[in-house]
């Protein structure tokens, strides 16, 4: 009964994700597919958590949904005409774009049946302490590269915010 | 007995959510008598007084019959399925707060490994939510207050979480109880007493950082009456408006309760012959007291403009937070 609800909240989880993915990518309405993407990042949280990668769920959330997607709200809510906008909906060159699709696609394929699937065979243990030691010591590099990249974009964002002085003598 | 033994996890789970939701409801009719109660006082008025006798203590229980009792009313211009979606998700990223609260050393949702961080990440629905209502309304007031709550609760979530690192460097763990377990025997062995000054100033800094969260004064210009009628929620009215008002007092609750839990003590009593007393009142009894901090809070101080805001945040918690960081750090090192 109990792995029954399990397996059922796990599907919920794989159809919001999906279900919400397809709104995403065929909302008409640029505003839904920007609030729909918040449904299909809480589903691959949820996914994280049934592969028993809490903390990975958690930085999900506050990642990709405390950031990412507030970033992207804030910029439809800058896109002029929200509702009124026509996407044009007529398939362009269908046929030309048959080839990266079925290249992906081949790859996703490949992958999925030469991937090693092994299940953990014990119950899922906190990840976060690993992870820790991980990026203080073998990943400490890549940490800190991304580390001075954020801080530039950061700097360069509020330089480039910032009215220039030259503007303000005239 | 037998038969029910493979479904008690679920049949605790779901009495515990049942209980919860019960206890936020309560907390909520009984925080915005208080509100009204203590900005009244404050004012050197006497605040509702009438309706079920002592005090007025009834006031909230009719109103928010009033607000279930009320027409739902969406606006002709307002986008209708954001509009309605909008307060769930509000009240959802309240209420996943409180799966991690340990009330007492045997109730708590769910003891997880990550239990400070899922706090700080579960929060992000609520900025979603709040940017949603903003938006769906179709109101200029709203989509400013929405705008500006965006912005405001990205900011400090900074200072917080950095802040709420310090207990979690003390006790070298995420984990509420753990955490709380290591403030055992007596209140100067609770984490805002330990190292100090440092703990004390990431506790000052985490419980103004908090109030920012929340949208309360002197951070509440996402909803200031004066100048933005109610922010987000201008266009709600009756159940759906009932849903924000439980969200944003179940926030006010939540912090608190995150503050009680990582500096002081959680559900342990200051001395260890007051032990007898359960942890529970001991736990709601430190959330509360710090609500009431928030209460006082709002009817003394003014309101800072949205720039003295960013100022504050960046320019002053900010680098205060790093230098504490840093100093913690070296004393857990140096204390071994």
């Amino acid at each position: 009964m109990i792995d029954i609800l399990i397996q059922a909240i796990f599907w919920l989880f794989v159809v919001l994700t999906v279900g919400s993915a397809i709104v995403v990518v065929f909302s008409k309405r640029i505003i839904y597919s920007a609030f729909a993407l918040l449904f299909t990042l809480i589903g691959v949280a949820g996914l994280y958590v049934f592969l028993a990668a809490d903390f990975l769920a958690a930085s999900q959330m506050l990642i990709y949904v405390g950031g990412i997607l507030t970033l992207i709200i804030f910029g439809v809510f800058l896109t002029a005409k929200i509702y009124g906008m026509t996407i044009p909906d007529q398939a362009h060159q269908r046929y030309l774009a048959l080839l990266p699709v079925a290249g992906f696609a081949a790859v996703l394929i490949h992958v999925l049946f030469s991937a090693d699937w092994n299940l953990l065979q014990s119950t899922a243990e906190p990840t976060t302490e690993n992870l820790g030691k991980l990026l203080l010591t073998t990943y400490l590099v890549p940490f800190e590269v991304a580390s001075v990249l954020l801080l530039a974009a950061l700097i360069g964002a509020m330089r480039i915010s910032r009215p220039r002085e030259e503007d303000d003598d005239r | 007995m037998n038969v029910l033994e493979p479904y008690m996890d679920l049949i605790l789970s779901v009495v515990y959510l049942v209980g919860v939701l019960m206890f936020l409801t309560i907390f909520a009719l009984l925080a915005v008598w208080l509100e009204r109660k203590v900005s009244a006082h404050l004012q050197d008025r006497l605040g509702p007084m009438m309706t079920g006798g002592w005090h007025g203590w009834s006031q909230t229980i009719a109103d928010a019959l009033k607000l279930i009792l009320k027409e739902d009313i969406i606006p002709a211009v307002a986008d209708r399925k954001l509009f309605r979606l909008a307060p769930y998700l509000v009240f959802i990223g309240s209420l996943a707060g409180f799966a991690v609260l340990p009330f007492a050393h045997n109730l708590i949702g769910s003891d997880i490994n990550i239990g400070v961080y899922y706090v700080i990440a579960i929060t992000s629905l609520v900025v979603i939510g709040i940017l949603m209502a903003g938006w769906a309304s179709n109101n200029k007031w709203a989509l400013y207050g929405a705008m500006r709550a965006a912005a405001q609760m990205v900011s400090y979530e900074i200072p917080v979480a950095l802040s709420l690192l310090i207990p979690v460097l003390m006790a070298g763990t995420m984990s509420m109880q753990t955490i709380v377990q290591n403030q055992a025997g007596g209140f100067w062995n609770w984490y805002v007493f330990q190292s100090i000054p440092f703990s004390l100033v990431a506790f000052v800094i985490y419980f103004w950082a908090s109030l920012a969260e929340v949208n309360r004064t002197p951070f509440d210009i996402p909803e200031a009456e004066s100048e933005l009628v109610a922010g987000f929620h201008v266009e709600y009215s009756g159940m759906r408006f009932a849903v924000f008002f439980l969200a944003e007092y179940g926030n006010m609750f939540v912090v608190s309760a995150i503050a009680a839990t990582v500096f002081l003590g959680g559900w342990h009593a200051p001395f260890t012959f007051l032990d007898f007393i359960p942890g529970p009142i001991w736990f709601i009894g430190k959330s509360m007291g710090l609500v009431l901090v928030q209460l006082w809070l709002r009817w003394t101080l003014p309101r800072l403009r949205v720039d003295q805001l960013m100022h504050v945040c960046w320019k002053i918690f900010l680098p205060f937070s790093f230098a504490n960081l840093l100093l913690v750090g070296l004393w857990v090192v140096l204390k071994g």
